[in-house]
């Protein structure tokens, strides 16, 4: 199954909690920082995504929306 | 590509205050997405305690009254008294549960108060600043505790829950964590369940949650999911604690 996620940058506070538990190892923890001055979570489509939602499953801030198709 | 996720119904839009990685974010969800999945939105009442989820009313889109602290069970106790068609929950952590909060939630669990507890265990008074809570864990370092608790002046990690299962008021208490993606599945499960024994008038329920305080554990929040798993757990193991058929 093939998927993709969002990050609403607002939401993150880049506690990479969504990278250590992405199974294709697909989000890293970018230099950006969003207005409440926190590192920004970023996804890289890349090296894949299986739509699993894990990331979104562990996410606090329901910062990640899941797309599969 | 279709969209599989989305904020759950019975969270309203605003941004958590918590920390990073802060559990308390991660339990708001699962509360409110059972909340919707058994359509229990009109008839949800909150009975919050003191501690950072004090301002859980912001989050909740649910009828909620702000307990004293350590009050929230003796409240719940009112308002489920005379609404008994409604499902009435505390939210409360281990200082205000355990700590202050003891006298009301024992009792409440004594006469089998038709009420649920969802009980946010992590360990420290979060709010305040990080000091030594009831369930801190032996030799675990705290503002209040600076050398690590020293069990002969202190005390033992109280478990609170396995307490309340010695009381016959009490139906279904479980322990669970949100530190990992299994372990947040079960967490879920575990409140729906909480809320079935109320539906059911089985009596007292509640579900203790092992959640990270990455900021007063001085922890990252991928350790402090592991020091949960690693340390946390051998003190508080997870699991059915009690049952009673319902
Ligand atoms: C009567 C009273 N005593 C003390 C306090 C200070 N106080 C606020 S929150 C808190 C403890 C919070 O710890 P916990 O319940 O574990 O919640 P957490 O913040 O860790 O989620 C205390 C002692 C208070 N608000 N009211
Ligand atoms: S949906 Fe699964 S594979 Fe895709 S980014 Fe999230 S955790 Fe990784
Ligand atoms: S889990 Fe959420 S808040 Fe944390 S880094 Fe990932 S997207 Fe940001
Ligand atoms: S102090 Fe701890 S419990 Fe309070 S919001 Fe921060 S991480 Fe969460």
């Amino acid at each position: 199954m093939k998927g993709t996620i969002h990050i609403k940058q607002e939401l993150c506070k880049g506690c990479s909690l969504c990278m250590e538990f992405c199974p294709k190892g697909s989000i890293s923890l970018s230099k950006k920082l969003n207005l409440k001055g926190y590192f920004l979570a970023e996804f890289d489509d890349k090296k894949g995504c299986t739509g699993c939602a894990t990331c979104a499953l562990m996410c606090p801030e329901i910062a990640i929306e899941v797309y599969r198709g | 590509m279709k969209k599989i996720n989305s904020r759950p119904a019975s969270l309203k839009e605003a941004p958590f205050h918590y920390c990073p990685g802060c559990g308390h974010s991660i339990v708001h969800r699962l509360v409110a997405e059972v909340i919707d999945e058994m359509k229990l939105r009109e008839k949800s009442i909150c009975s919050l305690g003191v501690g950072c989820a004090v301002v859980a009313y912001k989050y909740f889109d649910v009828d909620t009254v702000e307990a004293p602290h350590g009050r929230a069970a003796a409240v719940a106790t009112g308002i489920k008294r005379v609404r008994p068609e409604n499902i009435v929950f505390t939210y409360q952590g281990d200082g205000d549960l355990a700590a202050i909060g003891t006298a009301e939630t024992l009792h409440a669990a004594n006469r089998g108060e038709l009420i649920t507890v969802i009980f946010i265990n992590n360990a420290v008074y979060g709010m305040t600043g990080g000091q030594m809570a009831p369930t801190s864990l032996v030799g675990q370092k705290t503002t209040t505790s600076p050398a690590g608790r020293n069990p002969l002046k202190e005390g033992y990690p109280l478990k609170f829950s396995e307490v309340l299962a010695l009381l016959g008021g009490s139906s279904y208490l479980e322990r669970v964590a949100v530190n990992n993606p299994a372990n947040i599945r079960k967490a879920k499960k575990a409140i729906a369940k909480a809320f079935q024994h109320q539906k059911k008038k089985s009596g007292f329920s509640v579900v203790e949650i092992l959640s990270p305080c990455p900021t007063n554990w001085r922890m990252s929040s991928v350790e402090s999911c592991r020091w949960i798993d690693e340390v946390m757990t051998k003190v508080y193991p997870l699991g059915v604690i009690k049952e009673k058929k319902c």
